[in-house]
């Protein structure tokens, strides 16, 4: 579709937002925790914070739960009762305040769950979500979305964008079918838009390298000493893979009581050593300097390979988070 | 520091040890463990307040034993740490060099544990005053209240298990969390899991674990768990005596006297 671009003043930001609470939606949105902002359910405006680049976790939960619940089922003597979680409704969820790397983030992430095997649960937590992203006016180190095809005002991914224009009023984008609905439902609140040069209002993100230089580069480093260089401190934790907005690996669990159980899909991660150790006791990424490895081949060659684009959004929490200041970057510009 | 970098070049230089476990500049303001083997790097050791990740999780790491003996940078909680770890019979005088570090960045070199042992004696480990007062103040909440405090604190918990991957004490190369049979603890990262999980990490370093805060500064979400350590550590120490690793003295949860004031043990 045409996108609509509109003006929105700062306290009519504050009327859509109780707008959309009132009219009975969940909406995450980012909260201030001691230094980190959180991606969490809000009900009033005034929980949410305006000062972070980037939340701390990432939006993707709402899509892919750390947990969610695949079927249940429940014995008896004469049957066998299953209930399929694909069957139940989903909820409206509002992502308000996502970066334009957590929209941007959905599409590798919807591929994933859309390969061989199209994931109904998956889709359907998809299509009921509604990304209302805000352009970044600032950045720092770890950011490098401009080097993945993505960058601080890039709209893709997101249903509306906001960015914010000296005086504290917004610019929407009105980018999708989704957003346009939104904007109809309070168009009272939305004028025409702005003059305002948007690109003037961005945080600057230096381009660091490129994608396709570091994917033909990577096609021949599987044995490299920079896998062992800059993974020698990794601790061998997932918090890395936890905080990706694109990082989809899920391990399948069983709980059981009595004659009742559920089947689970959780969070795995690939820093575990427990993640690829095969029943025999061998395991073919035995270091941390393989499994490092993996997550930067995964994320720069193999998904490259598959549909094109990168499975990284240059959002930076995983180098952020790394409890050992092991940082992606640095591993992609030393290679 | 230059006298930490010229104590790791003579290192070095002798091959008294293969690799230098220390502190280097990170990313940002942050600094980041490194592992040097060649004198040359060795000028890219510091030490200052920013150097509060406790290097001694790397003594028990695959990778790092690989790289040959070690003399690890070890500022007070990183003392303590070795001092637990010889005590639990994971390391071994011989096979380390420690360099100590004074609260007042002063080079101390220790010829022995027991030397360690004697340094710790007059830096006992001292819970603050604002976290004996939260403590107090979870403790004072009726039993429902403070089950719904921890279910809250909790929530964000996603199982990245980097409370564990930071801690010294955790070395189990594999944790009881990984066993799939029997499954004792739930993988999912529910309210119950994350309860099972952060209950069961607290008491399994009952008596052991040395207030570090290495678990609390790893956690991504920033979620408070150092205060169930610092609890059992405060509850250890007005049941059994004073807290603190000690080379003659057993851990306090895991060791057994037939002679136990407690009946129901015997």
């Amino acid at each position: 579709m045409q996108t609509e671009n509109y003006l929105i003043r700062k306290p009519s930001l504050e009327k859509l937002f109780n707008n959309l609470i009132g009219s009975g939606k969940t909406i995450f949105a980012p909260k201030a925790k001691g230094k980190l902002a959180l991606f969490d359910n809000v009900k009033a405006y005034g929980e949410i914070t305006e000062d972070y680049i980037v939340t701390a976790n990432s939006a993707k939960s709402v899509v892919f739960p750390r947990t969610e619940k695949l079927f249940s089922y429940h014995k008896s003597k004469e049957k066998t009762e299953i209930t399929d979680a694909a069957n139940s409704s989903f909820p409206e969820v509002i992502l308000w305040g996502t970066r334009p790397c957590d929209a941007a983030a959905f599409i590798p992430l919807t591929d994933t769950f859309n390969g061989d095997y199209k994931d109904i649960i998956f889709n359907s937590r998809r299509e009921k979500v509604l990304l209302l992203s805000f352009s970044c006016n600032k950045s720092d180190d770890y950011c490098f979305c401009t080097s993945v095809n993505s960058g601080p005002g890039n709209t893709s991914g997101s249903d509306v964008l906001f960015t914010k224009l000296p005086g504290g009023d917004y610019l929407a984008e009105v980018m999708t079918p989704k957003g346009q609905l939104l904007v109809r439902e309070s168009i009272d609140l939305f004028e025409p838009k702005p003059e305002e040069d948007k690109d003037r209002n961005l945080a600057v993100v230096a381009n660091r390298f490129n994608q396709k230089e570091i994917q033909a580069k990577l096609q021949n480093l599987f044995e490299n000493p920079v896998w062992d260089d800059k993974s020698r401190a990794c601790l061998g934790c997932g918090s890395c893979a936890y905080v990706c907005p694109v990082c989809s690996c899920f391990d399948i669990q069983d709980e059981a009581h009595g004659n009742k159980g559920t089947h689970l899909r959780c969070w795995d991660s690939c820093g575990f050593g427990l993640f690829t150790l095969h029943t025999s006791g061998h395991n073919p990424r035995e270091t941390q300097s393989a499994r490092w490895r993996q997550r930067i081949l995964h994320k720069f060659l193999y998904i490259p390979n598959k549909s094109k684009i990168a499975g990284c959004v240059g959002c930076g929490r995983c180098s952020r988070s790394c409890p050992a200041d092991i940082n992606i970057l640095e591993t992609l510009t030393s290679l | 520091m230059n006298e930490l970098i010229k104590k790791a070049v003579a290192l070095l230089e002798s091959d008294s040890v293969q690799v230098i476990i220390g502190y280097a500049e990170g990313t940002g303001t942050r600094t980041r463990a490194i592992f040097i083997t060649r004198t040359a790097d060795c000028e890219n050791l510091i030490f200052d307040s920013r150097c509060v990740q406790n290097l001694a999780v790397y003594l028990t790491k695959s990778e790092i034993k690989k790289l040959g003996k070690p003399a690890i940078v070890a500022p007070i909680p990183v003392l303590r740490s070795i001092l637990q770890l010889a005590v639990e019979n994971q390391i071994t005088e011989n096979d380390l060099v420690v360099l100590g570090i004074t609260p007042q960045s002063e080079l101390v070199d220790f010829e022995s544990f027991a030397a360690i042992e004697a340094f710790l004696s007059t830096h006992q480990i001292v819970i603050e005053e604002k976290y004996q007062e939260t403590i107090r103040e979870i403790k004072a909440m009726p039993v429902t209240e403070r089950f719904a405090y921890w279910v809250k604190e909790l929530e964000p918990c996603f199982k990245c298990y980097a409370c564990r991957a930071a801690c010294p004490l955790c070395y189990c190369t594999r944790c009881t969390v990984d066993n799939n049979q029997p499954q004792w603890i739930s993988v999912a990262s529910h309210p119950l899991g994350n309860l099972e999980w952060h209950i069961m990490r607290a008491m399994h370093l009952a008596g052991r674990c040395t207030d570090c805060e290495a678990c609390y500064n790893a956690c991504p979400m920033s979620i408070p768990i150092h205060l169930l350590t610092k609890n059992m550590l405060q509850d250890v120490t007005e049941n059994f005596g004073t807290y603190g690793p000690s080379l003659d003295k057993l851990n306090t949860l895991s060791s057994f006297k037939p002679d136990d004031k407690e009946s129901f043990i015997r």
